[in-house]
C-alpha cells in the first residue's frame, strides 16, 4: 500500500488534505445537527461529572488536606485539563476510532485503503461529533480560571508553554488510542480495550502527585497520564522546568511515530474480513 | 433452539391433590427452564472470556482512588510513628482503606448490569420480536446473561485480589463466615436494584432510541454517591445521609463495609435494598407491559 507520509507531501498536499478535513467535518456537522437532543444529555453528563469531581475535591480540601502539595486552585487546573480532554474524546477520538473496530468486522476497511488518501488520517478525522465541545469550551475556562487564581500571570511564554503542553497531550491521547483500535486488525474484539484506557485515564482527573510512589511511577512510564493533565497544568501554571516540557514534547512525537509505524505494521498483517 | 414447553391443561376444578403436584411440576418446569437458560448463556459467556477480562480490569477505578486516600491517610511527616488509626483526619487506617476498596471492587465486580446495552442491541437488530413469542418473559434471558458472565468473571476477580494481597500483604484478611454469606445476598441484592434500574432504562428503548444515552447519566450519582470513589465514612454528615435516601450507597458501600468488616446497620440497610427492590420490581414490569404493547402497536 503506497501511502506517502505526511511528510513527504508538498504544499499542494497539504492544501488537499485541508480541504478534504473541511469537507469531512461540513457533512459530519450537518447530520449530528439532526440529534439535537444529544447537546442536552452531553451538557448534563459534563454538569454532572463536574460536580462529582468538585463534590470529591471539597471532600478533601474542606478537611484542610492537600492532594500532592497542590493547592485547590492548582489541582481545578488539572481537573480543567482533563475535561478538556474528555472533550476532545467525544469530539474526534471517540467517533472516529471507534469505528475503525466495526469497519474491520465488516469488511469495509477495503474501500479505506483503497482511496487515493492516507488511510490513517482519513480513519482518524473522517467523522466529528459537536457535542463534545462544550466539554472543551468549559475545561478550557475552568483551567484558566483557576490558574489565574492560582497566581498565575499570562505571559507569552506561559501562553506558548501552555498551548505546546496542551497539543503534546493531545497528540499522546491520540496516539494511545489509535494504537489500542489497531490492534483490532489482529484481534477483531479487542474493543474493550479502550474502556480499560478509559478508566485508567481517569487518573489524570488529579495532580501526579497525589499518588504513591508506585503509582506515579507507573502513570509516568507505563501510562503517560502525567503527560496528560499534570505536565500540561504545570505549564499553565508557569511552573514547569523546561526538561519536562522538552520530555513531554519528545513523548508526544515518539507516540505519533509509533502510532504511524504500528499502523504500517498491522496493514501488512490485514487479509480483509472473509480471508 | 426451544427451551420453553408449555403443557398448559385445558381449565377445571382439581382436588388439592391435582393442585400441589400441579405446582411442583411447574416448579420442576421452572428449574428445568433456568438451568437450560444459564448452561446456554454459560456456554457463549465462555466463548467470550477475553472480553470478560478485560471488563473486569476496567473496573479498576477503585484502586486508583485507593491511592489517592491512602496518600492522605498518611500520617504528615513529624507527627512521629503513629501509623494508627485517623492520622489524616478520615477516620480509617491504610489498612482498613484496602480492604475497603478492594471489597467495594469486588461489589461493582457482581453487581455490574448491562442490559441497557444488550437490550438495545437487540432490539435495534430485530432478534428481540422472537425473543418475544417466547412464552418466556425475555428479561429473564438478560438475567441468565448477567448471571452467567458473573461466573466467568470470577476467576479474574480472584486473580486480580491475589495480586491486590502481593502487592499489599498487611491488608490481608480473612472474613467471618457468616460476613460472607451476608455479603454475598448484599451483592446479589445489589445487582437486582442495578438490573431492575437499567431494566426500566432498557425499556424505554421501546419509545426512545437514545435510551442509553439515559444510563450514562444515572451512572453519575452511582459513581460519586455509591462509595466507589470516596468511602461514605468521609463524607460530612448531612450529605451522607442524603445519599442514603437514594439507593447508591447500598449498591457498592454497603456490601464493601459489610465484608470489610466494618461496622455498618446490617439489619437496615438489608432492609432499604428489599424495599427498593420492591419499588423498582412493579415499575419495571408495567413499563414492560406498556412497552411491549407500543411495540406491537408499531407492526414489528
Amino acid at each position: 500500500m503506497a501511502t506517502p507520509g505526511l511528510t513527504a507531501l508538498g504544499m499542494k498536499g497539504l492544501l488537499r488534505y485541508w480541504r478534504t478535513l473541511k469537507r469531512f467535518w461540513g457533512s459530519a456537522l450537518a447530520s449530528q445537527m439532526e440529534y439535537q437532543v444529544n447537546l442536552l444529555i452531553e451538557v448534563l453528563a459534563m454538569a454532572g461529572n463536574l460536580a462529582g469531581s468538585l463534590l470529591l475535591l471539597w471532600l478533601i480540601y474542606g478537611r484542610g488536606q492537600q492532594l500532592g502539595g497542590w493547592s485547590l486552585d492548582a489541582a481545578l487546573v488539572v481537573l480543567g485539563i482533563y475535561t478538556l480532554l474528555d472533550g476532545v474524546s467525544s469530539t474526534l477520538l471517540r467517533p472516529n476510532l471507534g469505528a475503525i473496530v466495526t469497519q474491520v468486522q465488516q469488511g469495509t476497511l477495503d474501500f479505506v485503503l483503497l482511496k487515493p488518501i492516507d488511510s490513517q488520517f482519513w480513519l482518524s478525522t473522517r467523522t466529528l461529533s459537536p457535542w463534545g465541545l462544550p466539554e472543551i469550551v468549559t475545561g478550557l475556562g475552568l483551567a484558566i480560571w483557576a490558574a489565574l487564581r492560582a497566581g498565575a500571570r499570562p505571559g507569552v511564554a506561559t501562553l506558548l508553554g501552555g498551548a505546546l503542553m496542551l497539543l503534546s497531550s493531545v497528540v499522546i491521547l491520540y496516539s494511545l488510542w489509535f494504537v489500542l483500535a489497531t490492534t483490532s486488525i489482529w484481534f477483531v474484539k479487542t474493543w474493550n480495550v479502550t474502556e480499560v484506557l478509559r478508566a485508567a485515564l481517569s487518573a489524570g482527573r488529579y495532580p501526579i502527585s497525589a499518588y504513591p510512589a508506585g503509582l506515579r511511577t507507573l502513570f509516568t512510564v507505563v501510562l503517560p497520564v502525567a503527560f496528560l493533565t499534570t505536565v500540561p497544568a504545570e505549564a499553565i501554571l508557569g511552573r514547569a522546568s523546561g526538561m519536562w516540557l522538552l520530555l513531554s514534547v519528545a513523548v508526544a512525537t515518539a507516540s505519533l511515530l509509533f502510532s504511524r509505524w504500528f499502523w504500517r505494521l498491522a496493514l501488512r498483517d490485514y487479509t480483509s474480513a472473509s480471508s | 433452539m426451544r427451551v420453553w414447553r408449555q403443557g398448559d391443561a385445558p381449565r377445571r376444578k382439581r382436588s388439592l391433590g391435582q393442585l400441589v403436584w400441579g405446582l411442583g411440576r411447574r416448579l420442576h418446569h421452572g428449574w428445568r427452564v433456568a438451568r437450560a437458560l444459564f448452561s446456554s448463556q454459560y456456554a457463549l459467556m465462555l466463548e467470550y472470556r477475553a472480553e470478560t477480562a478485560l471488563w473486569a480490569l476496567s473496573g479498576i477505578l477503585p484502586f486508583i482512588m485507593l491511592g489517592i486516600w491512602s496518600q492522605l491517610a498518611v500520617p504528615p511527616a513529624g507527627l512521629g510513628p503513629g501509623s494508627g488509626a485517623d492520622a489524616g483526619g478520615i477516620g480509617l487506617d491504610q489498612v482498613q482503606l484496602s480492604r475497603y476498596f478492594l471489597c467495594a471492587f469486588v461489589a461493582r465486580q457482581f453487581s455490574v448490569a448491562w442490559v441497557v446495552y444488550a437490550f438495545e442491541e437487540d432490539a435495534l437488530q430485530g432478534r428481540l420480536s422472537p425473543y418475544l413469542l417466547q412464552p418466556l418473559q425475555p428479561l429473564w434471558r438478560y438475567v441468565a446473561a448477567h448471571l452467567a458472565e458473573q461466573l466467568t468473571r470470577l476467576p479474574f476477580v480472584v486473580l486480580i485480589a491475589a495480586v491486590f494481597f502481593l502487592l499489599q500483604p498487611a491488608a490481608l484478611w480473612i472474613p467471618s463466615p457468616a460476613r460472607i454469606v451476608a455479603t454475598v445476598l448484599a451483592i446479589w441484592l445489589a445487582f437486582s436494584i442495578n438490573f431492575l434500574m437499567q431494566s426500566c432504562i432498557a425499556i424505554l428503548c421501546f419509545w426512545s432510541e437514545r435510551a442509553s444515552a439515559l444510563e450514562r447519566l444515572l451512572f453519575i450519582p452511582y459513581l460519586f454517591l455509591s462509595g466507589l470513589v470516596a468511602p461514605l465514612q468521609v463524607f460530612p454528615p448531612a450529605l451522607r445521609a442524603a445519599a442514603h435516601w437514594t439507593p447508591f450507597p447500598y449498591m457498592v458501600a454497603f456490601p464493601a463495609q459489610l465484608l470489610a468488616g466494618g461496622a455498618v446497620p446490617i439489619a437496615a440497610s438489608f432492609a432499604a435494598m428489599v424495599g427498593w427492590i420492591s419499588l423498582l420490581l412493579p415499575i419495571t414490569l408495567l413499563l414492560w407491559r406498556a412497552g411491549v404493547r407500543r411495540y406491537s402497536a408499531m407492526g414489528a
